[in-house]
């Protein structure tokens, strides 16, 4: 076996979406015929450089790209350890690299003639992300989002409002990310003709995943010759939150053939070992939900459990197939960060570089500082600081209230 | 014979079409589930399709969803599901048809369903969200077995799929009368008449009508279109508007002869 050897850029998915045994398409049959449709358009679309050109035109001058690759240098200092650069994705436009994603699928959207996009989401930054493309295009927006996540990201609501969507409560099962997917699948599926489903992450049936990963691979892209115009040399290093994992996908992709390591961090709530985190990974097993193959929690019986993570946006009971097939291979490694830990990273990132970090990065922000103290000054890990944490403002005062903890 | 082939054997010597009842299993307790399921039985339902209740099941309506809901809070698994079917199988002799989301089918183990459904006398399975392109596994386990694979077909099917699907599948075709999820109303008979006679002209299967049928004269519409009519949404509705358990199975058995009223021609609609 020669498996180091093996290219992983453009090897998968396979000709039928699958990512090894992962992947797929596991939808009821209504579905069938848009996602033939949605395949060959965004076929067409990606082999079109009249259309890659608008893309990238969008991302320039819309989104604000490239994003900065920023050295935190006080930090690294403080820790002592490994120097820790920041793939700035927190100043992309709409705060978040989810927008990366929208404009992509939009552009399609446009293309195919469709002229409403529903959109599903968790933190609301996919929500925001898909009402600001909806907005710039002129199309009809719904966004479907959980009870829960409605009260923990108001100020995302609001946005989503003033940019003229209109946000659907889901009150079904747990009323977070899983349950705003269902709902978003299921009108989708009484819709089909006239509307585009905007997903917003790495997951889903085919070609969501692949086409997710290829709008986001502009994340790793910029930041692979960023580190070698700015630093000289490839990271060490690459940490990335992952919910359903698309800023851990579109960083990681265009270095997975390269001699880097890769750490994906995934939400341990209150730690692996309670039943309280949404580490599909490292506390899951493989099943089907959304469409796609995939690591997932769920019970003996094969009911979904629920996820939970003090970030709305990691709060996912499954995550993307691409992730389970790249664990599998052991080429990116999976690891937990606690509520508590991602919070102690959000405050000291807030502190000694000047950035509000997103709680969801936060979580990559928290492995890298505890790797970076095990590792030399010479060594460099690049985080992925996928958002800004503005709309975290209320929750986390709460977190620190609830916990006694110093703001 | 599978009681599936031999149900619509029978049905087209008496020139009758087949009513399909959808139940979710264990709800909403699995002895008030039983009786249910039985009185329906006996009350002239043809086929039974059983319901695994499933904790995100994303192609059905909200009145379905809560009847899983219901069914997994009483403790409801699809390992009970198999002793409830293995129950009434010693009652009755309706073809049952397990209905399925993939996800506890391959959690369950494949192997383990296949030989669990030949043991309890489980004559067909459908699961919702496995298309044909994903099936090769199940199909592996099911081979060999007497166990027909039930198909779906959309209005969203193009005909050269709808060859696929009909290819290796068996039992009956379930073709969904419009695009959206389970329970909701709505539907537009005279293109649902013109799509059935387009599809039953491609499959050699029986065709039967589901998804929105809940009414005496939804079905007295309907029943001459098809071979038979799939209703689910409307006895679970029943279940979930009755307080008095003892009182559900006679409801549902009511149910069953007023649609049977409708579909053989006794009740005329609007």
């Amino acid at each position: 076996m020669n498996k180091e050897k093996e290219k992983l850029i453009g090897a998968y998915p396979d000709a039928t979406g699958h990512f090894g045994s992962y992947g797929g398409r596991y939808v009821g049959e209504t579905l069938i015929a848009s996602l033939a449709e949605l395949e060959e358009a965004w076929k067409s679309a990606k082999n079109d450089p009249e259309f890659m050109t608008e893309f990238r035109s969008m991302l320039r001058d819309y989104a604000g790209r490239p994003t900065p690759l920023d050295y935190a240098g006080r930090l690294s200092d403080d820790i002592g350890g490994a120097r820790i650069y920041l793939k700035r994705e927190d100043c992309a436009h709409t705060g978040a690299h989810k927008i990366n994603n929208v404009i992509g699928q939009g552009l399609l959207a446009k293309r195919m003639g469709k002229k409403k996009v529903i959109a599903e989401t968790g933190a609301g930054q996919h929500g925001v992300a898909t009402a600001t493309i909806a907005a710039r295009f002129g199309m009809e927006c719904k966004i479907f989002m959980g009870v829960e996540d409605i009260r923990r990201q108001a100020p995302n609501v609001l946005r989503m409002q003033l940019l003229g969507a209109e946000v659907i409560p889901v009150t079904a099962g747990t009323s977070t990310l899983k349950d705003a997917m269902s709902a978003a699948l299921r009108y989708w599926v009484a819709e089909v003709e006239e509307t585009f489903y905007i997903i917003g992450t790495v997951s889903g049936p085919h070609p969501y995943p692949e086409m997710v990963r290829d709008l986001q691979r502009v994340i790793g892209d910029e930041a692979r010759a960023q580190m070698l115009k700015q630093v000289c040399q490839l990271p060490d290093l690459l940490v990335a939150c992952v919910g359903g994992g698309s800023n851990a996908m579109g960083l990681f992709y265009p270095f997975l053939d390269d001699p880097c390591e890769m750490v994906g961090v995934e939400a341990a709530g209150l730690g692996l070992h309670t039943q309280q985190h949404a580490a599909s990974i490292s506390g899951g097993s493989p099943g089907a939900l959304h469409g796609a193959m995939t690591y997932l929690l769920q019970s003996e019986e094969g009911q979904i459990h629920e996820a939970w993570s003090i970030s709305a946006g990691l709060d996912y009971p499954g995550v993307g197939p691409e992730h389970a097939l790249l664990h599998d291979l052991h080429r990116v490694t999976y690891q937990g960060i606690t509520d508590l830990e991602a919070v102690e990273a959000f405050q000291k990132l807030c502190r000694f570089e000047g950035i509000i970090p997103a709680l969801e990065s936060s979580h990559a922000l928290a492995y890298a500082i505890k790797e970076a103290k095990k590792r030399s000054a010479d060594e460099i890990i690049l985080v992925c600081l996928s958002g800004r944490g503005d709309k975290d403002l209320t929750h986390i005062t709460e977190y620190l209230q609830t916990n006694k903890l110093k703001s | 014979m599978n009681r599936i082939d031999k149900t619509f054997q029978k049905l087209k010597q008496e020139n009758r079409k087949a009513l399909i009842a959808f139940i979710t299993a264990g709800d909403p307790d699995f002895e008030t589930s039983f009786q249910i399921l039985k009185a329906a039985c006996q009350a002239g339902v043809d086929i039974l399709e059983l319901g695994v209740p499933f904790s995100d099941p994303t192609s059905d309506g909200p009145v379905i969803e809560a009847g899983s809901a219901r069914a997994l809070k009483s403790g409801m698994s699809l390992s009970k599901t198999f002793k409830l079917a293995a129950r009434l199988r010693q009652v009755v002799d309706t073809p049952i048809v397990l209905f399925s989301y993939y996800n506890l089918l391959f959690k369950h183990g494949l192997n383990k369903v296949a030989s669990q459904m030949s043991e309890v006398g489980i004559d067909g399975l459908l699961v919702v969200d496995l298309p044909p392109e994903e099936a090769g596994d199940l199909r592996k386990e099911l081979s060999g077995s007497e166990i027909h694979i039930i198909r779906l077909a959309a209005p969203t099917t193009t005909h050269a799929r709808l060859q696929m699907l009909v290819d290796g599948a068996g039992g009956f075709l379930y073709l969904i009368t419009r695009t959206g999820v389970t329970g909701t109303g709505g539907l537009d008979y005279s293109a649902i008449e013109k799509h059935t006679a387009e599809v039953k002209a491609l499959c050699p299967l029986p065709v039967c009508l589901g998804f929105g049928i809940s009414t005496a004269a939804d079905a007295a519409h309907l029943a001459p279109m098809a071979d038979g009519l799939i209703v689910g949404s409307a006895f679970v509705r029943i279940i979930a508007g009755t307080d008095d358990k003892s009182q559900m199975p006679m409801l549902i058995a009511e149910k069953v002869k007023e649609l049977r009223k409708g579909m053989d021609g006794e009740v005329i609609g609007p």
